[in-house]
């Protein structure tokens, strides 16, 4: 190990974090949205809409994020849509986290025992009603543990933004190494970045999870 | 003579090929405490489901102040509103508080006040023992206290018909008196109409008006309370009371 | 045009080069599945075991795999193995290396939840009827373990199929690394085979997944 060499990467690397914090951080929050329509959409059974979200939802969570990001950036192109790496890398990430999110979010929705979707209707509830004070807030915390899972997921998927030269955490590591064909030093900083990235991210959720399950169930 | 509240006809229903109800009928009085008894797989819980729209039937009409109820889910959501239930596992809902649970239903399903409806809640709670308990949780109450509260919240509806399945079933010994002394309180001071499911053959011969004795889906019997009780017509209902040792 | 550029798929041996490169990345998805479920048995059960220490090892070891991303993952076994450590393994081995550790890290954590999560009381009644602990695991826990686990298990199996993707950052002739060449050589005469040449194989890998996830979906389901 080489000190002064890491210390001397240390602005790129403290440059390439904050990148790759602010593009998972836009990546979790659209992933989010998108999977919250695509819920909705299919728990409420819109004509059509319903249809097309699955079929997304199908398609996204079962396709690499690489082949996504390949397709954006090397082939939309060629069909006359042009965007610079880093919106690709957005577009992308949002497309494959909206529909993990989308799955999470189904799952908590369907996770409701039938008693309480009874006990709901036995109250004169309309679909709507139920859905609004029986089904969405039981389900959004049963589906707390899925949500953490992406989240840390989505945040190690932006790694593979590297494969289209956007200069985050795993790109600029793997310039250094190219330029000063020095691994172990490059290849450490950037697992350090990541644990420092996630731990903390790992710790706040599953005290969420607890928190967010406690006031919903009680236990 | 009594206006008649509900009424079933020739009510069928089945679970894929399997008949669970056959050719259900009787009908209900204003104020009646209707008590449906039988083994355990006779149809009494599916039937009183089936008075809520829970279940379909496949055929049959079901009567409500003398008019067919059609069975589709909008009607069902207003009739709802008129026929309160109450379920063996409470199910008071998880994340609301024991007033918020009361609450819901009758501000944000029947738009009334809720200044109002508050008040009438707290006093209902009162009666059932359960004032202090307002800004609790579900999991703070014990098994008791939370099916007073799922009592309450059916109640706050303001229905003309409750429909109480086995209710205490899921109950400590201990706490199965209390609730059977609210429903007999419902029925002899409030006068209301009831349709209950139990195992309590005790509480059954003190509330029964009118009892239907039900095995394999089929009504066997349909007499006075008192009567079945001391003189049941047929072999089975003498055999099941025999059988329940109360 | 950009239908014209589907003749790219087409021409000479490239779909059959591009169905090679597939099978390499099936195959190296495969043995990791194998080695990794294997260790990460051994690994869940030693997790459910009272050791503190073995336990607290095995946690660090997941953990170290919650946090690394699996293409940084690839890069370590890549540049380390042979510059640190002077093992020259070809790639593949590499990837089957970094895939079946990265597998059984979180089998490991699907094993030890799934016994846990099996009632306290079928323990209880199964040490009631004598059986030994050996015997316990073997008829009582396994059989339930198995089945509570099955879906999260095939769930890790279809992203260890969506992760070969990455394969080519470490030089493996995998489809996407094949595809990229083919391009490059079209690039003259097929302007748009980019479009149809990615478009295929992100076909190819939704058949491989698709039928896997409805599966466990569907178990998922079921189990309600």
């Amino acid at each position: 190990m080489n000190w002064s060499i890491m210390q001397q990467a240390l602005p790129v690397f403290v440059h390439a974090f904050g990148l790759t914090i602010w593009l998972s951080l836009i990546g979790i929050i659209g992933s989010i949205i998108v999977g919250i329509i695509a819920s909705l959409t299919q728990y409420f059974k819109v004509p059509v809409l319903s249809q097309v979200m699955t079929a997304y939802v199908e398609l996204a969570r079962n396709t690499p994020l690489l082949i996504q990001l390949f397709f954006l950036y090397y082939a939309f192109p060629v069909i006359g849509i042009k965007m610079s790496a880093e919106v690709c890398g957005i577009i992308g990430l949002i497309f494959l986290g909206g529909a993990y999110m989308a799955e999470g979010f189904t799952g908590g929705f369907n996770g409701i025992s039938t008693s309480q979707i009874n006990s709901g209707k036995a109250l004169g509830m309309s679909r709507f009603q139920l859905a609004r004070y029986v089904v969405f807030p039981q389900g959004f915390a049963l589906s707390m543990p899925a949500l953490t899972a992406n989240i840390i997921f989505l945040i190690k998927e932006t790694s593979i933004f590297s494969v289209i030269a956007i200069p985050e955490l795993t790109n600029t590591a793997l310039d250094l190494t190219g330029m000063y064909y020095r691994s172990n030093e490059y290849l450490l900083m950037l697992v350090i970045a990541y644990a420092i990235i996630l731990i903390p991210v790992i710790l706040l959720l599953t005290w969420l999870e607890r928190r967010v399950r406690y006031g919903a169930f009680g236990n | 003579m009594t206006e008649e509240i509900l009424k079933v006809e020739h009510l069928n229903k089945f679970y894929d090929e399997r008949q669970v109800l056959h050719n259900i009928n009787f009908s209900l009085k204003k104020g009646e405490v209707l008590t449906l008894l039988g083994p355990s797989g006779s149809g009494k819980s599916t039937l009183l489901r089936t008075l809520n729209g829970l279940e379909d039937y496949k055929n049959g009409s079901i009567y409500f102040h003398e008019k067919k109820i059609d069975p589709s889910p909008k009607e069902w959501q207003i009739l709802r509103q008129k026929i309160g239930m109450v379920f063996q596992s409470y199910d008071l809902f998880p994340n609301l508080t024991v007033i918020e649970n009361v609450l819901l239903a009758p501000v944000k399903v029947q738009k009334r006040d809720e200044n109002e409806v508050k008040e009438e809640a707290i006093k209902l709670l009162k009666q059932v023992g359960l004032e202090q308990y307002l800004n609790a949780y579900p999991r703070e109450l014990s098994g008791g206290q939370k099916q007073r509260v799922a009592i309450v919240r059916a109640l706050a509806m303001k229905p003309e018909i409750m429909l109480l399945d086995e209710i205490t079933a899921s109950l400590d010994p201990e706490m199965v008196r209390g609730i059977e002394e609210i429903v007999e309180l419902l029925s002899k001071r409030d006068h209301m109409t009831m349709i209950i499911v139990t195992h309590q053959m005790n509480f059954a011969s003190r509330i029964a008006d009118e009892v239907l004795f039900l095995e394999d889906g089929h009504i066997l019997e349909d007499t006075p309370g008192k009567e079945f009780f001391n003189h049941p017509q047929t072999q089975r209902a003498k055999d099941f009371l025999d059988s329940m040792d109360y | 045009m950009v239908h014209s550029g589907i003749n790219v798929l087409f021409e000479g041996s490239n779909f059959a080069r591009l169905m090679a490169g597939l099978w390499t990345s099936i195959w190296i998805a495969a043995i990791s599945l194998i080695i990794g479920l294997a260790i990460g048995i051994i690994f869940g059960i030693l997790r459910t075991l009272s050791n503190k220490f073995i336990r607290f090892i095995l946690r660090v070891y997941l953990e170290f795999f919650r946090i690394v991303p699996t293409i940084v993952l690839l890069y370590l076994v890549y540049y380390i193995l042979p510059r640190t450590f002077h093992v020259n393994w070809p790639a593949t081995w590499m990837a089957v290396l970094a895939f079946s550790l990265w597998v059984a890290a979180e089998f490991s954590d699907i094993v030890r939840g799934a016994i846990e999560s099996v009632p306290k009381s079928q323990r209880e009644s199964g040490l009631a009827l004598g059986l030994s602990k050996i015997q316990l695991f073997r008829y009582v826990l396994l059989p339930q373990v198995i089945k509570l686990e099955l879906p999260a298990t095939i769930n890790l199996a279809t992203r260890v199929i969506k992760t070969t993707s990455l394969l080519l950052v470490i030089s493996i002739m995998e489809v996407i690394n094949v595809a990229q060449q083919i391009i490059e050589a079209n690039n003259q005469q097929y302007p748009t085979g980019v479009f149809w040449v990615y478009g295929l194989i992100f076909i190819l890998y939704f058949v491989l997944d698709y039928p896997l996830s409805a599966w466990a979906k569907k178990l998922t389901n079921e189990r309600k």
